[in-house]
């Protein structure tokens, strides 16, 4: 325990100040400060799935620049799966399995094609973008809402209680599976042999991992969380369904993989704060401190993006082999 | 010192398989392929695809009206497809043209009713510049955030694109909004900055042709062709040529973004004649799916965009005939797009040929 | 005694080569088997065969009696074949724990027991004798230390044949001593070895048995008592070989290079040229000999333009080349043949004539106004083509479809055609064949006679040993000795590339 905190001090040091101040927003005012910090969340979820999208691809060396694509389909299988048959489950394991197939198409596609992984995910978007807008019928409703889950005894903690444990099912899920990701990457067999193919990935060869088949699972794998992030967008934080719903997030996904190190704890701090400071502005917004019109406004997240995309190139190390297909020496 | 950052040389290798390896064949098939997947498609609608393709045509070409208005929606697609493709040679990816697109349509409508008093040849030179520029210092931004900050062309265009967007909008429903009308929309341009037609024939679209012509001039009898082209194809000999890698980059995305530029402007100058922020939905999409299916060959871009803009200009009359959704559209460019990028039909048509050209680059790594 | 490995008439054809045919091979428990032959010849071809990285098109393999078909490398691992590659199959940022256990973890409550693969490879190191910390990062790691990775990570998996694939060719001569010491433990302890090389000396030193390869063939079978090097390398190239290079003592004029205090950091942004500081005149050949790694590359870089100088000076003919882009490096008459020619010399996809202009495209005689003109291209392509020997079918050929020997006879034409004052040649025979390593070596001894300062740097101690006037000994980016070549005397050399003193 006190190896961890030695070898992790920074991360505890900052996790402890940011409890601290939100505690202290909290007794400033306990309904702005819940309220933001709601809204964060809610902002960060699809987010912090995706980015555990990006993070699973790239570190087993493929880059998803199609995970927008992956979300917009799934969010819109899922809705009109669950307006079809009057079931959210089903909607949300139809969503899944359809975020599931564009992922194996973009494993297949990198890894046994051989085709270059950048235009084989924007094809994964556009192809998305054809789908959902073709065939999206306006005015439908979902049969139901997906119920919170209080959790007993945690739910009743001030701000954390409300915040975090009486919430739907997709987020207690993704916070668990960051931790899970978390803890594979770096001390499982899998982990040590994802990393191995997206580092060097004739080393991997040569060791025995069959390079194509841990690509293709592991992306095929990661859109099952794509597919979640969707479902959990149309179903979840939205109840309703548009064309061109998902609004880029699966772009501003990568950029948070990539501000939090292709880690899992990293990119939740970063989606964290990117929903933090959208709240913040909405929130300064409302109580009119602010008067900002509402389309800059909108621009913040992307500009954001561009930002930290330029302050972190050269201080962060991608995996070594990202976006390179692996072809055997001959 | 002219060192290159190993930032600025992460292109991508494999766009020359999509550029070299496969022939002219392929996209036609493509075509034809997504063409019978879609009318499998619109039968499960309830109509006839027949019937449907058929109304297509008609409606685009079978008279001088559709045809106008064919010429006039291809315009901006071959301006568009030919941004793609300049910054395909590279080895950029653009998927930004939209947003370079209504950047130059903004600011070329700007100075169509900023300037009074200028001759119609001059206002009409000044609003196309102002939307080349406009488009092309867009564009240049994402051209120097990879070559000096190695942030990938691909996010950036995009997060351009979006604030492209939230920008005019906010122009357009603030300092520059039509005073009195409900819509979000600018003033109309002066009369003398319209583009104007030659018989039927639309100014702009034989701009767009020139200006094709001119640019696969430019790739294949210039040096700065040869730049483009060695950098798109093999960063590290470029550098070790003594081009210089990160001026080439930033270059060819000021004339890609340029190249949209124009097209916004042709159309605000030539079509609408003021600036509204629905402006050409998806037009960048489109011209990457021109590009590929042009495989960054600026001539080639011409039919590729001239088929798009049949389907763009004849699909609105599904709907009344058929009940048919125009986005059909968008779900055959993309269906389109997929056989054409996604080398499955290469491959089964030239098996042979592909196992060979492999043999060509061998060995792990870049 | 039934042997260890038996490759029964196997065959492996790639487009356009056959790279293997027909080939037939026996290799005993405790038996050192050199396999023999030039670049290209199908050794590599061979083992990745047996080792599972490609199915072979015809014949069988035997392994320990039984019929085997290696469809992986896991399946070769799960016989007992381990491999050695000649470029180094280790995840940089891994440990050398991590390393070694990849592929074959040990799990403790589900998951990789990091603690136990450390104690694994520390208890491996200390009974081989290979020294190595278990939780170092490969990349922290000199070359001499990961190849001992790479031998730990097959005794890790318990392998009864061991196939080292090139492993001298980034060894100083006293690593290599060790190196051959290390494989005849392993032959006494009853593992076969396959040692893939083309070095003659090695091949005597060592093997049981030779076997030599040529253009994809057996082509013979012979014991070290019975041969020597002469003999070998008749078997090797087909045809009597001189082993020397016939050149004229230097008559060196005027300095053309002269490099002070030069200091370049490599991609992980590490001081590789450290403080260095060499002279090249003009008709002269100064070859830097020593073990890749230590600067060679980051210096020619720094040279060139391609990679930012620290501190220090390049100056050329007494013009200050420090600062200077490589277009302005190429200006000042430096002609470069790259290190690695596939990457940085020749762009695959363009004509042959294209890759004849590469750095010229842009001069007067080439373009006018900016518009590239063919003509002239062409007819200098085509005079190169036939002075400098390119096989090719056209000049319009792609460079990418040229063998290996003429890809770097094609970069060499384009760097000599123009008479250029100082000629810095990277590995300029590297991965080639014997016909082209000579064409290749009279050519740049031919450019010292016209005049021109030569900068030769090469790993192959023979090339530098036999092609310099001076030899320049490199080591941890510093240059160490310069010696005459009739001082360089190869194990002097050798103890300086490691480091150790002059005397």
């Amino acid at each position: 325990m006190s190896k961890f905190l030695q070898r992790h001090q920074k991360a505890v040091l900052s996790t402890l100040l940011v409890i601290v101040i939100a505690y202290g927003f909290y007794f400033w005012d306990s309904v702005r400060t819940t309220s933001i910090l709601n809204f964060s969340l809610s902002y960060a979820l699809p987010l912090i799935l995706a980015a555990m999208v990006g993070i699973i691809g790239e570190r087993s060396g493929v880059v998803n620049i199609g995970i927008e694509g992956q979300m917009l389909l799934s969010a819109f299988v899922a809705f009109f799966a669950a307006v079809a048959t009057g079931s959210l489950i089903i909607g949300a394991f139809l969503g899944m399995a359809s975020g599931l197939l564009a992922g194996a198409f973009l494993g297949i596609a990198a890894v046994k094609w051989e085709m270059d992984q950048i235009i084989a995910g924007v094809v994964i978007n556009i192809v998305a973008a054809g789908i959902t807008s073709f065939y999206y019928t306006p005015g439908q409703s979902l049969p139901a809402i997906v119920p919170r889950i209080e959790i007993p005894y945690l739910s009743q903690i001030p701000l954390i209680g409300q915040v975090f444990f009486n919430k739907s099912i997709f987020v207690y899920a993704t916070l668990i599976l960051v931790v899970v990701l978390q803890v594979m990457l770096f001390t499982s067999k899998w982990g040590l042999r994802t990393r191995a193919v997206g580092e060097y990935p004739s080393a991997a060869d040569t060791a025995g991992i069959n390079v194509y088949r841990t690509r293709i699972l592991n992306v095929a794998i990661a859109g099952v969380l794509a597919g979640t992030a969707g479902a959990y967008l149309s179903l979840d934080a939205a109840g309703w369904f548009e064309r061109g719903f998902t609004a880029g997030r699966g772009f501003l996904a990568l950029a948070i993989m990539i501000f939090g190190a292709w880690n899992p704890f990293g990119a939740m701090a970063a989606a964290l704060f990117f929903g933090f400071a959208s709240g913040m502005a909405s929130q300064l917004q409302a109580d009119e401190v602010i008067n900002i019109p509402q389309q800059l406004i909108n621009m913040l997240p992307y500009v954001m993006t561009l930002i930290i995309l330029s302050l972190a190139a050269g201080k962060v190390r991608p995996p070594g082999a990202v976006g390179q297909p692996y072809k055997k020496e001959g | 010192m002219q060192t290159e950052s190993d930032d600025a040389k992460k292109l991508h290798p494999s766009l020359e398989y999509l550029i070299k390896k496969q022939s002219f064949i392929v996209p036609i098939i493509a075509v034809f392929v997504a063409l019978i997947i879609g009318s499998v498609l619109i039968y499960f609608q309830g109509a006839n695809p027949i019937g449907a393709y058929k109304t297509i045509l008609q409606a685009s070409l079978g008279n001088e009206r559709g045809l106008i208005r064919t010429l006039e929606k291809t315009t901006p697609l071959i301006l568009a497809g030919l941004a793609v493709a300049v910054a395909l040679r590279v080895g950029l990816f653009n998927i930004g043209a939209q947003g370079q697109l209504i950047m130059g349509a903004f600011f070329a409508t700007w100075a169509g009713f900023t300037f009074t008093n200028l001759p119609a040849l001059i206002h009409i030179f000044v609003g196309l510049l102002a939307g080349i520029i406009a488009g092309g210092l867009w564009a240049a931004i994402a051209g120097i955030l990879k070559a000096y900050r190695g942030v990938h062309e691909v996010i950036s265009t995009i997060m351009l694109n979006s604030i492209a967007i939230a920008i005019l909008d906010y122009l357009v429903n603030y300092p520059y909004k039509e005073p009195d009308q409900p819509l979000p929309r600018t003033v109309p341009i002066l009369e003398s900055a319209q583009l104007p037609k030659i018989g039927f024939v639309p100014v702009g679209f034989i701009l767009a042709l020139l200006v094709a012509t001119f640019i696969s001039w430019l790739i294949n009898r210039t040096t700065t062709g040869f730049r483009f082209n060695t950098v798109g194809a093999n960063k590290f000999a470029a550098a070790y040529a003594g081009i210089k890698i990160k001026y080439v980059v930033v270059s060819s995305m000021l004339l890609s973004g340029g190249l949209a530029g124009l097209g916004g402007a042709i159309e605000t100058l030539g079509i609408t004649y003021r600036f509204e922020p629905a402006f050409n939905k998806g037009l960048g999409f489109d011209g990457i799916t021109i590009a590929l299916l042009a495989r960054a060959n600026p001539i080639a871009t011409i039919p590729a965009a001239f088929l798009v803009g049949i389907l763009r200009s004849g699909a609105p009359t599904l709907q009344f005939d058929y009940g048919l959704e125009p986005e059909i559209v968008d779900l055959l460019l993309a269906l389109t797009l997929l056989f054409v990028a996604a080398p499955i039909l290469g491959k089964l048509i030239f098996r042979k040929r592909a196992e060979k050209s492999e043999n060509v680059s061998s060995g792990w790594g870049s | 005694m039934t042997a260890l490995l038996e490759v029964r008439s196997v065959s492996k054809q790639f487009p356009g080569v056959l790279a293997n045919d027909n080939i037939s091979l026996t290799v005993n428990p405790g038996e050192i088997v050199a396999l023999l032959g030039e670049n290209g010849a199908g050794k590599s071809t061979l083992v990745k065969m047996i080792y599972g990285l490609y199915p072979p098109d015809s014949g069988e393999i035997y392994f320990d009696g039984k019929k085997v078909e290696i469809q992986s490398p896991k399946q070769a691992i799960d016989l007992g074949i381990g491999m050695v590659h000649q470029h180094f199959q280790l995840v940089p940022v891994f440990s050398v724990a991590e390393n070694v256990a990849l592929g074959a973890e040990k799990k403790h409550l589900g998951l990789y027991d990091s603690r136990q693969a450390e104690n694994d490879v520390a208890k491996l190191s200390e009974k081989y004798g290979l020294v190595v910390d278990p939780s170092a990062k490969i990349e922290d790691l000199p070359v001499g230390t990961q190849q001992r990775v790479e031998i730990l990570k097959v005794l890790y998996r318990d392998a009864k044949l061991l196939i080292l694939d090139e492993p001298t060719a980034v060894l100083t001569p006293q690593e290599t001593d060790e190196l051959l010491e290390v494989m005849r433990g392993f032959a006494k302890q009853g593992v076969g070895v396959i040692f893939i090389t083309h070095k003659l000396r090695e091949v005597l030193a060592v093997a049981d048995r030779v076997v030599v390869l040529r253009n994809g063939k057996l082509v013979g079978e012979t014991k070290p008592s019975q041969t020597d090097q002469s003999g070998l390398a008749q078997m090797m190239v087909g045809r009597p070989v001189v082993l020397d290079v016939k050149k004229e003592p230097a008559q060196p004029k005027a300095e053309v290079l002269k490099i002070e205090n030069l200091v370049v950091k490599d991609d992980r942004n590490l001081v590789a040229v450290n403080n260095l500081s060499l002279s090249v005149r003009a008709g002269e050949i100064v070859g830097i000999a020593g073990v890749e790694g230590n600067g060679q590359r980051e210096l020619v870089q720094g040279i060139t333009g391609l990679r930012k100088i620290e501190s220090g000076k390049v100056l050329i003919n007494n013009k200050d080349a420090t600062d200077a882009s490589p277009h302005q490096v190429h200006e000042m008459g430096v002609a470069h043949v790259p290190e690695d020619r596939e990457r940085d010399g020749l762009v695959a996809s363009y004509s042959i004539a294209d890759n004849l202009v590469l750095n010229r495209f842009d001069e007067a005689e080439f373009s006018r106004r900016g518009v590239r003109q063919s003509g002239p291209i062409k007819k200098l392509a085509g005079s190169l083509v036939d002075k400098f020997d390119v096989r090719t079918p056209s000049i319009e050929t792609r460079a990418g479809s040229l063998s290996g020997g003429n890809k770097q006879k094609l970069v060499i034409a384009r760097e000599l055609a123009w008479e250029p004052e100082l000629l810095i040649a990277a590995q300029p025979t590297r991965g080639v064949d014997v016909g082209s390593i000579e064409f290749i070596h009279n050519q740049i001894v031919q450019a010292r006679d016209n005049g021109a300062a030569v900068l030769l740097v090469s790993a192959e101690l023979d090339e530098v040993l036999g092609l310099a006037d001076r030899v320049a000994v490199i080591y941890a980016g510093k240059i160490v000795a310069v010696l005459d070549q009739k001082d360089a005397e190869r194990n002097k050399v050798g103890r300086l590339m490691a480091g150790g003193d002059t005397n």
